[in-house]
């Protein structure tokens, strides 16, 4: 018979938990979210003999207090879930440390089985362990096990399934944390068991433990369940703590995790470690770290990384781009010539294909930025990065973990934010990640370069670098300063200690870095692929609803034939007859080029009728301050869409077809010649284009990674309302100071 | 003699004596394994001085400064 158990994977960050889990499931998991929050939970089956056994990898951890999302995370499934067997993954090369967490799965008293990874690391280190009196001495199974060759997996399995199977209660382990706390934490059980005070999920002496830690989650938990016991409690913790301030000068959790340390070192200390080295001699990973993090060498080095990351990215992924975009425009052409023309056609053609193209465009993009970023990370490069740079981003209330975002999201210009937002989860505190999400959209990503083209080409043409520099400066303070805003008023806040570990260089494993790779690009897919799709039909309806009434299309209609027969019934034939026009006559290719521009004042009509038209329209007397017309709100509101249609709809709107952005020529020397334009102008909209409302593909990944809509919206008004009046007070000072006009 | 932690040279060794800090702060370097006790030695600092980065117990970890404002070390 098969039996059912769920095992749990927890340990350090950097203990090789993730490893031994991909090792133990391979392609057989699941990544999903824990129930309102971001944090991702990855789950897998394995078989082992009789058992078929859920494996769960809880976020890695160095203790179970409720600071941190992860820890909570951890903790309440623990808890709640109570799985069969928890497997704690221990770093061998860093036993004494490791074993803090150990010790509170102790005091908790859930069923444990200990690996102790890394052994190889350990050895060449040289440190030897005596496994079985670490087993003996701490009452659990302990397994060696070697997670990046899967060595000592089967030993470890047999070992957490005989725990399952003997099923053991297993007594919470009790550590003497000094008299005044340990008396009053028996004075504190007794009434705990007296009166079922949370008792039914937590054992008794850790609920008091919690107390005496200051533990936030169950403090409240304690105040719902019975106020007046809990304020009880709360005094008795009080007490306590005062009493160790007069007399030790400490706190009771100071003391706690003194004597936690204390009982490590008392295990320890029975020779179960033995150590040839000196324990701090440095290793060849610090000798790299020599040279990485030099003061002078270390930021050129990351420069090249960067940029290297960048070129790995952005010019690696434009082949499979290629072919996608090749594959929908194939596509298109094919439904182009099945179709009868209509509205069918152009919602499968302009809705549905550009749609879902547009979001499978990104995926090579995506795929390629997090092989880039896992292989940065999992080698420990990415932390070297957030340690080098952390004061410059803390000045602006973000981490040093940061910069990959903005740089991904197009600090270099030419990135995307989309895989810039999802590269934010390497981001561990909460409060810098979320400014970091909001802003990396500010950074000018490939889609916005067109647009830049086209005003430069148009009005500044002499200046074309120095502009771009600008540009690129500028979304970089842009994005800083508002990171800064938002970090002391809506993500107010105290920033996340930085106390993190610099881990030890590795070469990461081709079985990791793929699947790290795949799970994220196919949620991305997955995830977004369905929302996007909806909204581009909604933005399509949008610029083709309501079409012409028919008067007007008639009338159009009518002149077509009017300029049909007012020429020679030679020419017209001509035009009817064959469609290449190199085989046309002189005077039936100026016929033709009489009727397309017929034509394309025909599409401008369509558009300022439709509702995405007459928004434009509606919006004039607001974007008059910023010198925007009809024309530059429709294409601004197309750019929700995809920042690259805001130059193919400028061209639509200025009755010049759809136009191509890469070759905007003809566009843009309409837009120098029109008198409405000034260069003033063009730069509020450079501006504003830099600042506005990120694509909806951004928004939302912005609303999917920050866990709420309401950031979704948020960036979409915030950053919208920022432009235009950066937009706004560009062309009021200019003005008044007579800068940069016509 | 003791001192913060933040006036310690590169490569400098010394033993923690107390974390001046309760909260969050002081949980988590309680929590990477710096208590009383702790042997340290500065391993290094970041390019613009801050953060520092130390070697507790074989492995490294880094602090930013003002954290370190908060940790005494008895050196030699």
């Amino acid at each position: 018979m098969i039996r059912r158990a769920t095992v749990a994977l927890a340990g350090n960050p950097n203990s090789g938990k993730t490893t031994l889990f991909n090792e133990l499931t391979g392609a057989r998991q699941h990544v999903g979210n824990y129930p309102g929050v971001t944090v991702e939970k990855k789950e897998g089956t394995y078989l082992y003999k009789d058992f078929q056994l859920h494996i769960v990898d809880l976020p890695g951890t160095y203790s179970l207090t409720a600071y941190s999302l992860e820890e909570v995370v951890a903790r309440d499934f623990l808890v709640n879930q109570k799985p069969e067997v928890v497997i704690n993954i221990i770093d061998a090369s860093n036993l004494e440390r490791n074993l803090y967490l150990a010790v509170q799965f102790l005091e908790l008293g859930i069923p444990i089985c200990i690996a102790l990874n890394m052994m190889d690391v350990a050895e060449k280190r040289g440190i030897k362990i005596d496994v079985e009196k670490l087993s003996t001495l701490l009452g659990v199974p302990v397994v060696p096990t070697i997670a990046r060759t899967g060595k000592g997996k089967q030993e470890l399995m047999d070992s957490a399934t005989r725990v399952v199977r003997e099923d053991q209660k297993l007594a919470p382990l009790i550590i003497s944390y000094g008299d005044d706390v340990d008396q009053a934490m028996v004075d504190m059980e007794k009434e705990i068991g007296a009166h079922a005070f949370l008792n039914d999920t937590y054992p008794a002496r850790w609920i008091a433990l919690k107390y005496m830690e200051n533990d936030e989650q169950i403090l409240s938990k304690g105040r719902e369940v019975n106020p007046e016991l809990a304020a009880r409690f709360e005094d008795i913790v009080k007490k306590v703590s005062n009493h160790l301030q007069d007399t030790l000068d400490t706190y009771p959790e100071a003391m706690i995790a003194d004597q936690r340390y204390g009982y490590i070192k008392s295990i320890l200390k029975q020779g179960i470690v033995y150590q040839k080295y000196d324990q701090n001699r440095l290793y060849s990973s610090d000798r790299i770290d020599k040279v990485v993090t030099n003061r002078f060498l270390g930021p050129l080095i990351m420069l090249a990384v960067i940029a290297g990351l960048y070129h790995f990215v952005f010019t690696y992924s434009e082949v499979p781009v290629g072919w996608l975009e090749g594959f929908f425009g194939w596509l298109g052409d094919g439904v182009n010539g099945i179709l009868p023309d209509g509205l069918l056609k152009s919602l499968i053609v302009s809705g549905i294909i550009d749609g879902v193209g547009g979001v499978l465009g990104f995926v090579p993009l995506i795929m390629f930025m997090f092989l880039g970023i896992a292989i940065l990370e999992d080698s420990g490069y990415l932390a070297r990065v957030a340690f080098m740079l952390d004061r410059v981003f803390r000045t602006f209330g973000l981490h040093g973990s940061s910069v990959m975002a903005f740089i991904v999201s197009g600090g270099i210009a030419g990135g995307c934010a989309v895989p810039g937002v999802m590269a934010t989860r390497t981001l561990k505190s909460p409060r810098e990640r979320l400014a970091t999400l909001l802003t990396v959209p500010f950074m000018n990503c490939g889609a916005k370069l067109p647009i830049f083209a086209l005003l430069i080409a148009a009005f500044f043409a002499k200046h074309e670098a120095m502009i771009m520099f600008i540009i690129t400066i500028g979304a970089w303070v842009g994005a800083l300063l508002v990171a800064k805003l938002l970090r002391i008023t809506v993500v107010k806040g105290d920033s996340t200690p930085f106390v993190m570990e610099l881990p030890p260089y590795r070469m990461p494993t081709f079985k990791g870095l793929f699947i790290h790779t795949w799970e994220r690009t196919w949620q991305y897919i997955k995830k977004a692929g369905t929302i996007i799709l909806s909204l581009s039909i909604i933005l399509w309806a949008m610029m083709t609803f309501p079409g012409l009434p028919q008067k007007s299309v008639q009338e159009f209609e009518n002149q077509r034939q009017d300029i049909l027969n007012a020429a020679p019934a030679a020419v017209a034939r001509q035009l009817e007859v064959t469609g290449n026009s190199s085989q046309l006559s002189a005077e039936a290719r100026a016929l033709k080029d009489q009727i397309k521009r017929l034509d394309y004042r025909q599409a401008e009509a369509a558009l300022r009728h439709s509702i995405a038209g007459r928004m434009g329209t509606a919006l004039e007397t607001i974007s008059r301050w910023a010198g925007f017309d009809w024309r530059t709100n429709i294409a601004l509101i197309g750019g929700f869409a995809a920042k690259e249609v805001v130059v193919s709809t400028l061209g639509t709107a200025y009755s010049l077809g759809e136009v191509d952005p890469e070759e905007s020529g003809s566009l843009s020397d309409t837009l120098a010649k029109d008198p409405n334009w000034t260069p003033l102008m063009a730069l509020g909209l450079i501006v504003f284009t830099m600042f506005y409302s990120p694509c909806f593909v951004a928004v939302i990944c912005i609303a999917r990674e920050s866990g709420s809509w309401r950031w979704g919206a948020f960036a979409m008004i915030f950053n919208t309302v920022l432009a235009f009046v950066l937009a706004v007070i560009i062309l009021q000072v200019g003005t008044a100071l007579g800068i940069l006009v016509k | 003699m003791r001192i913060n932690m933040r006036k310690m040279l590169d490569n400098q060794e010394g033993t923690v004596t107390a974390i001046k800090v309760a909260g969050e702060l002081g949980r988590r370097i309680r929590d990477m394994g710096l208590v009383p006790g702790t042997e340290i030695r500065i391993q290094g600092r970041a390019p613009l001085y801050d953060p520092v980065a130390l070697r507790v117990k074989g492995a490294t970890l880094t602090l930013r400064n003002n954290e370190a404002d908060y940790i005494e070390v008895e050196v030699q």
